[in-house]
């Protein structure tokens, strides 16, 4: 990847050299998309509003998971069950303790991220494969304490939220609850910015890169791969407990293996090691299923319907659409939709004289 | 330099891999302010020393002092804290970030902002802590003259740049001593010239101790102040370089020399 800067944007100081929005123009297309998604409740239909609200709930949790997978290095087939674990916490914090939903969403993701270092343990010992056994175990470990402990999940039939207050105001209708997982999505995801231009977050990527000349540079290489699994839990418990407290009810069912499998495509095809990838990633896999839905509905009764009977099997078609679009990104955009994206903006700085 | 005390010794270090001997009872001590060179066949032991040195391998038996401290079960991490900086053979930059990045992993154990303050950036003096960083990281890519490829990601970098990048990080790490495994390996000539006055800067204006594994003889005599040869794991000497290079030992190991020193044949 070449440097490129667009001509007459000179920086003068080293403070404007580490801005996260680098020119002019990439901050003024921050500012007015952030209008635009502003303004999105009062001109989007209730539907498309709580799909915008699923992008940002995945797209945080997919955005722990990027830190895990895509800047560490690690592998984590498990993530599914600590979005669960996040949703269960804040819906029985509130539920026990009577602590408002708002504080309720923290707390959780802090109790996850307090799990996930307990999972992670092994972490800083194992790599690759093994690694990925470990959580997996992780995985089915969750699973079944969810199932069994009815004290925290309620057990088979599952768990009813609530929607959260703020000075008396429920955000219990789409409109208002997609501001809040739009500062949430906006906070961490800075955060997640700010870590990788700093300290910690160089650290990890130097694990990842070159674990060996890492640990010779006086970086703790187990430390930082516990850490890692710390922070990518914190994030999934966020993305969990905004994902009970929009859905109002959370069932044991839903944080099965698929899902963790769905994270772990949302990050390949978003961009490994891309912050704003994970966002895309996770809008990927929220789109999707509409797309292979349209397209079914466009196809039912015709003669392709009665060969195939997709009617009653459209679950399945979606699995399959799933997995085709994580072998198809493997293949021919192995760095993801992040690196498309700045695949374009190149051309369009170089247009006409493109290559 | 005021202080005697050597800044590295090495004590009858052994270091055995199951049956394979790489090193046995080598000792040898690094003074202040010297450019201490290891030189020696292939297979000798000279990177299985810095390895010991830089914690990468631990000796069987044997100790090794940094700073009058000793290090010998030291993790690696800690090591560079104490003030111990290395190069590596084969390249070992982090592949994917930019040089800039790569220098200022070297500045790890200098910077105090954990994850969270990182996160919070503006808050709690990360982003004032990085500045300062960064203007002394500037002063190390002006003196390795890398100053047009500072955004570049290192992995995309020719082989010369990527050793002085590696160099760079290195240093920023601002070591007492700088282990340097190979630094002129694969260089042309101009290139070394320039690696070898560095490593003078270096040592000579910056103050570092460097202790350097090089192959590349003429370097090694003109800008050692000693040097210790290595010989399947043994050492087989140490002093100046011309003390060295007269050692009949040295000729023959080293040198393939076998003329001038009368070999031992077997006779039936």
């Amino acid at each position: 990847m070449t440097v490129m800067t667009p001509a007459g944007d000179f920086r003068t100081s080293y403070r404007a050299d580490t801005t996260i929005f680098p020119t002019l123009g990439s901050r003024m297309a921050l500012w007015a998309g952030l209008a635009l998604l502003c303004c999105a409740p009062l001109v989007l239909d209730r539907y498309l509003l709580s799909l915008l609200i699923n992008i940002g709930t995945l797209g945080i949790a997919a955005l722990g998971l990027n830190i895990l997978v895509g800047f560490t290095g690690q592998i984590s087939i498990g993530h599914a069950a600590f979005f669960g674990f996040g949703a269960f916490a804040s819906a029985w914090l509130h539920e026990r303790y009577g602590i408002p939903v708002l504080l309720c969403i923290p707390i959780a993701g802090v109790m996850t991220a307090a799990v996930g270092l307990i999972f992670g343990a092994p972490a800083a010992r194992l790599k690759g494969l093994y690694l990925a056994i470990a959580t997996l175990a992780a995985q089915f470990i969750l699973e079944d304490f969810f199932a069994r402990a009815q004290w925290f999940t309620g057990g088979v039939a599952g768990r009813v939220t609530e929607s959260p207050v703020i000075g008396g105001f429920a955000l219990d209708r789409e409109e208002s609850y997609f501001y809040l997982v739009l500062a949430f999505v906006i906070i961490l995801f800075v955060a997640a910015s700010n870590l990788m231009r700093t300290r910690d977050g160089r650290a990890l990527v130097a694990v990842r890169d070159h674990y060996l000349s890492a640990e010779i540079m006086g970086i703790n290489l187990a430390y930082y791969r516990t850490l890692s699994f710390g922070i990518a839990s914190f994030y999934a418990g966020i993305g969990g407990a905004l994902y009970a407290h929009h859905l109002l009810f959370v069932s044991v069912e839903a944080f099965n293996i698929l899902f963790s499998i769905q994270f772990l495509g949302m990050v390949i095809i978003g961009g490994l090691g891309s912050i704003m990838g994970s966002l895309m990633g996770a809008a990927f896999m929220v789109a999707l299923p509409e797309v292979v839905q349209a397209g079914a509905d466009a196809v039912a009764g015709g003669a392709l319907d009665r060969m195939l009977k997709i009617g009653g099997n459209i679950s399945f078609l979606r699995e399959m659409a799933i997995g085709a679009a994580i072998i198809l990104f493997l293949i021919f955009e192995p760095d993801g939709l992040a690196h498309r994206w700045k695949l374009i903006k190149a051309y369009w700085k170089l247009y006409p004289f493109s290559h | 330099m005021g202080d005697d005390t050597p800044i590295l010794r090495a004590e009858s270090v052994s270091l055995r891999f199951g049956g394979i001997r790489a090193l046995t009872e080598v000792s040898f001590a690094v003074k202040r302010g010297e450019v201490f060179s290891i030189i020696g066949p292939n297979g000798a032991g000279k990177t299985s020393m810095v390895n010991c040195v830089s914690g990468r391998y631990r000796p069987t038996e044997g100790r090794i002092l940094f700073d009058g401290q000793d290090i010998t079960r030291m993790r690696p991490n800690r090591r560079a804290a104490l003030g111990l900086g290395r190069t590596f053979q084969n390249l070992a930059l982090f592949g994917h970030m930019s040089v800039l990045d790569n220098i200022m992993v070297g500045r790890h154990h200098l910077l105090k902002s954990g994850f969270l303050s990182g996160m919070a950036y503006w808050i709690g003096g990360a982003q004032r802590e990085e500045l300062e960083h960064r203007r002394e990281v500037e002063e190390i890519i002006d003196f390795l003259e890398i100053q047009h490829i500072r955004k570049a990601q290192a992995g995309t970098l020719s082989y010369g740049l990527r050793k002085r990048v590696e160099l760079a990080r290195a240093v920023a790490l601002r070591p007492k001593l700088i282990l340097l495994d190979e630094p002129m390996a694969g260089m042309n000539l101009e290139e070394k010239e320039d690696m070898a006055r560095t490593i003078l800067d270096l040592n000579e204006e910056w103050g570092m101790t460097i202790l350097m594994i090089e192959h590349d003889m003429g370097v090694v005599m003109d800008i050692s102040h000693r040097v210790m040869v290595l010989d399947f794991g043994r050492k087989l000497t140490e002093g100046r370089p011309e003390e060295v290079m007269a050692h009949p030992e040295v000729r023959r190991a080293y040198l393939g020399e076998a003329d001038e020193v009368p070999v031992q044949t077997v006779t039936a």
